[in-house]
């Protein structure tokens, strides 16, 4: 058995690497910094210890030509992982347009993710490899923090608010998965498992573990049992009476004017907020008369009417 | 006073039996009373250290309690909900009933005035009124603790504090509100004390580092310490009244409270290192019997820091949800507020060169903060580093850089100030092999409990879990191991520092040869301070040119010297 105490922890992203890439360079600078001080205190307290005899004449009592270069030279050091880490960063900011959207919905102290073929599993990611990931992530309570450590990635799951991460896995295998923000008793154990397949394993895997229907099917379903067809019409195309009330398709990714003459995107935000909190953000010629769903609805079935929404077109459609 | 005064019943413990100790501060009054009612700076310096002494023994018994529970990756000593209370117990005693009060309140107490040549603070009632809202705040923590505790973390996140904890969360949010006021109170009073009772001829540029250090740390006091008062009152109204400001469900902003919350605890993590740095520029000073290099730069950069360490709170938040672009003009300020740190750690080392060093406790307990703090605040820098951040943030690799900083250096220092001043203040001498004995373990015993955590965080060890995949612990025991070194360590000093009392060797007014004022006169000093208003011509660490071979000198003015 090797010894677990200094190992390079398992990498199964490109993005892994590079992270740890950084960590290990910028390691290797920062010991490169320490070292004056830890070196030359040593030297000095041999040299200039008490008793021992020195040339202790000319001592400096400042130097500014010195204070310059030892702030302005490890500044520009660092500055350079400044732009490395940041352009990193910010990769890790904006998903491909390929990417497959996965669902995930933390409560305390579980995680929930729907794929969009409907298929729903609790605290068990299963993704494909090498397909880009994003995981759109919402939480039912307090905030949480999906940390996939061995793709150095963790984003913080708000309540309210929907936040995203998204990877690549380049690697096949069974990877831990931790919530990484405290949120109560059983916060250490709001783990689970990464399961990271080939393509066809997937599909099999996929195939077993079954969904009756898809994310949107179900919204549909919810969309008629919830009564929104009876004030958005039957199939979301608006409708007059009883209530006059804005057709839902080709909404997504659009922007829509607002009552008080402002824009907004129509994005996975807007339409969570238009559900559960329908009075923040009145559609421009509407009467704020849609009853606020959020005391009926969880998250998981936001996320279902907002597949079904997004389904019906728009800009983004995908 | 004379010795017919004293309290036969207390003389057992302290008798003043030296001329100095007869006429000290030490000696105007036994009783309780004469402690409770003091507006003494010196006594209320001490009645904090009694008080925060006190704390820090509590926080470390739930420090004790965590690190035998991490023994083993199974739930066994405590609960879940057992554990939380522990580390959330520890985290808010440690810091604000500990850390942030130690060295202003005591150290910053006892030697401003003395350092600056006043008789006493600005206000001292309002001094001693600092001392008792602390009492209080800290009466409210053990309140809460006998309430069943709190689970919230330190940091009291929302809406899991506002809303859904079970914990005893109002009261200890009111215990941190009450300490609060003391902080600005000493702020305030500290603040005045530098710009009016200088004494003559102790201009701005004759400050004792020390000195600059305090006064930036009070500003921050006053600054920062209303908007953490603020936040926890909004805290309290939305878990209280159910007023929506935090939490979603209530119609709140799920990331505010972090805004509010860091706005403040950025400026505090420099709350309690700032004093250190000033600590440290005294002692190593000292030790290498030599002026401080580059005083302005070690100075300014106190500033600096506190200047630039009120802009950098977002660090704490890049995968909060926060804006990508407001996180990359945190990572780079960030940058910016390590440059002070990293130039007072040069001159330091710069400041040994050709100094005439003599390697005894103060200095090893300086050197172990120069050491821990460089670790710390270059781990600092990479945790500033966003792409590594997103990995490292919430590990353990943050809890290794953290109390890098604060438990090793920021501890450290108060210990080297303990025994250089220790002299001063009981005007007793303590067996300097055994405080180079403590230094060394406090040091060795660190390391062994904190160097492991940035291993395991940079593995993906969380924080705050009590239940841990089995992989880390071998690195678990190895803190666990070390943590019960330093526990022995720490204890250490308490020992042959009270031995002391009884059986030092009276200090003198001067032991070590330094320069600061406080070194004028005698040891304990005379409840005015001064018999007469020092008047100073020097600069601060004004050594003799020929060492230690020289006649010491001070910053006072020869002819009122003589
Ligand atoms: C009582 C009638 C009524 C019901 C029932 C209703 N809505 Fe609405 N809805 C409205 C009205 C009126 C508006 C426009 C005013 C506004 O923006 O709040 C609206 C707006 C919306 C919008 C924003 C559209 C835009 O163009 O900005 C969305 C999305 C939406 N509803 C979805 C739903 C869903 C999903 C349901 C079922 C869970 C539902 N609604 C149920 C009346 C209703
Ligand atoms: C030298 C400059 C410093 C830099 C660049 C720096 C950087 C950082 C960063 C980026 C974090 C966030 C880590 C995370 O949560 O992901 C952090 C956390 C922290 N730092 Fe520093 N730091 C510095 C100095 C200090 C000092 C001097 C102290 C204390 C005296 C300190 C105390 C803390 C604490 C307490 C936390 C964690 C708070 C928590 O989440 O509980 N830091 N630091
Ligand atoms: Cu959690
Ligand atoms: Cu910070």
């Amino acid at each position: 058995m090797t010894l677990p105490v200094f190992f390079i922890p398992v990498e199964a992203s490109a993005h892994a690497g590079q992270v740890d890439l950084l960590i290990w360079t910028l390691a290797l600078l920062v010991a490169l910094l320490a070292a004056p001080v830890f070196v030359l205190s040593a030297i000095y307290l041999l040299r200039f210890r008490y008793g021992r005899r020195a040339d202790r004449s000319k001592a400096q009592r400042g130097s500014v030509w010195l204070e310059v270069s030892w702030s302005v030279i490890p500044f520009l050091l660092v500055m350079g992982f400044y732009v490395w880490s940041t352009k990193l960063f910010f990769e890790q900011q904006s998903p491909p347009d390929d990417a497959m959207t996965i669902n995930v919905v933390a409560k305390q102290w579980m995680w929930k993710f729907q794929h969009p073929s409907g298929t729903r599993e609790i605290n068990e990611l299963h993704v494909p490899l090498g397909k880009p990931i994003r995981l759109t992530m919402t939480s039912q309570d307090v905030i949480h923090s999906l940390y996939l450590p061995a793709l150095r990635i963790k984003q913080d799951v708000l309540p309210g608010r929907y936040t995203q991460e998204w990877f690549v896995a380049d690697k096949t295998g069974v990877f831990p998965l931790r919530c990484a923000e405290f949120c109560g008793t059983d916060h250490s154990v709001m783990g689970g498992r990464l399961i990271v397949q080939t393509p066809a394993d997937f599909a099999r895997w996929q195939a077993q573990a079954g969904a009756d229907r898809s994310l949107a099917a179900s919204g549909r379903e919810l969309f008629d049992r919830l009564g929104c067809a009876g004030c958005h019409g039957s199939n979301a195309q608006g409708s007059e009476s009883p209530i006059r009330a804005p057709p839902l398709v080709g909404l997504y990714g659009r922007p829509v004017p607002l009552s008080d003459g402002t824009f907004a995107k129509a994005d996975d935000q807007y339409i969570h907020d238009s559900i559960m909190l329908p009075n923040k953000q009145i559609a421009a010629g509407y009467e704020p008369r849609m009853p606020p769903f959020g005391n009926v609805l969880d998250e998981e079935q936001v996320a279902q009417l907002e597949a079904y929404i997004r389904s019906l077109g728009g800009k983004e459609d995908k | 006073m004379s010795p017919s005064q004293v309290n036969p019943r207390m003389s057992q413990e302290a008798v003043p039996d030296t001329p100095e100790e007869r006429r000290s501060y030490l000696a105007e009054g036994h009783s309780l009373r004469s402690w409770l009612l003091t507006t003494d700076h010196k006594r209320i310096a001490i009645l904090f250290m009694v008080a925060i002494t006190f704390f820090f023994f509590c926080g470390g018994v739930a420090a004790a309690l965590i690190r035998l529970d991490l023994l083993t990756p199974a739930p066994d000593l405590m609960s879940n909900d057992g554990y939380n209370r522990a580390f959330s117990l520890h985290g808010i005693i440690m810091v604000w009933f500990f850390l942030i009060p130690s060295i202003p309140t005591t150290f910053g107490n006892f030697l401003l005035p003395l350092m600056i040549g006043a008789k006493d603070l600005a206000f001292p009632r309002l001094n001693l009124a600092s001392w008792y809202i602390f009492v209080l705040g800290g009466l409210f923590t053990l309140i809460t603790v006998v309430a069943g505790g709190v689970d919230t973390g330190w940091t009291f996140y929302t809406p899991f504090s506002s809303t859904y904890s079970n914990g005893a969360v109002f009261l200890a949010i009111t215990a941190v509100f009450i300490s609060g006021f003391s902080s600005i109170l000493t702020g305030i009073n500290f603040i005045v004390t530098v710009h009016k009772l200088r004494c003559p001829g102790m201009t701005w540029g004759r400050l004792p580092l020390f000195v600059w250090s305090i006064y930036t740390t009070a500003i921050i006091f006053v600054l920062a310490t209303p908007v953490l008062t603020i936040t926890l009152v909004l805290v309290a109204l939305e878990r209280v009244f159910g007023l929506g400001i935090f939490d979603p469900a209530l119609g709140g902003d799920p990331i505010l409270f972090q805004h509010l919350f860091w706005f403040y605890s950025h400026p505090a993590v420099y709350i309690m290192v700032l004093p250190a740095m000033g600590v440290v520029s005294e002692l190593i000073t000292n030790a290498a019997h030599k002026q401080i290099f580059g005083y302005w730069f070690v100075a300014g950069s106190a500033i600096a820091i506190g200047v630039i360490g009120f802009m950098v709170w977002g660090h704490h938040m890049f995968v909060s949800g926060q804006s990508p672009y407001a996180s990359a003009i945190f990572s780079f300020l960030s940058i910016v507020v390590a440059v002070p740190s990293a130039i007072k750690v040069y001159n330091w080392t710069a400041t040994l060169h050709k100094g005439e060093i003599v390697i005894d406790g103060p200095l090893l307990y300086a050197l172990g903060f120069i050491g821990l703090f460089t670790i710390g605040g270059l781990t600092g820098v990479m945790l500033a580093m966003i792409a590594a951040d997103v990995h490292l943030t919430d590990t353990y690799f943050v809890v290794a850089h953290f109390h890098f900083i604060m438990v090793g250096g920021s501890v450290s220092a108060y210990f080297g100030a303990l025994h250089f001043w220790w002299p001063k203040i009981t005007g007793r001498l303590y067996n300097d092999m055994w405080a180079r004995l403590a230094a060394l373990l406090i040091f060795f015993g660190f390391v062994m409990t904190f160097a492991p955590q940035f291993v395991m965080g940079y593995e993906g060890m969380p924080r705050r879990y009590h239940v841990y995949p089995q992989v880390f612990q071998p690195l678990m025991v190895m803190s666990s191991v070390g943590s019960s070194v330093l526990a022995v360590a720490y204890v250490l000093p308490f020992f042959y520092l009270f031995w002391s009392l009884r059986y030092g060797k009276p200090a003198g007014p001067n032991p070590w040869g330094a320069t600061g004022l406080e070194w004028t006169t005698p040891s304990p000093p005379p409840k005015d301070n001064f018999e007469t208003v020092p008047v100073v011509d020097k600069e601060a660490y004004c050594y003799p040119e020929q060492g230690r071979a020289g006649e010491p000198q001070t910053q006072q003015a020869e002819s009122v010297d003589a």
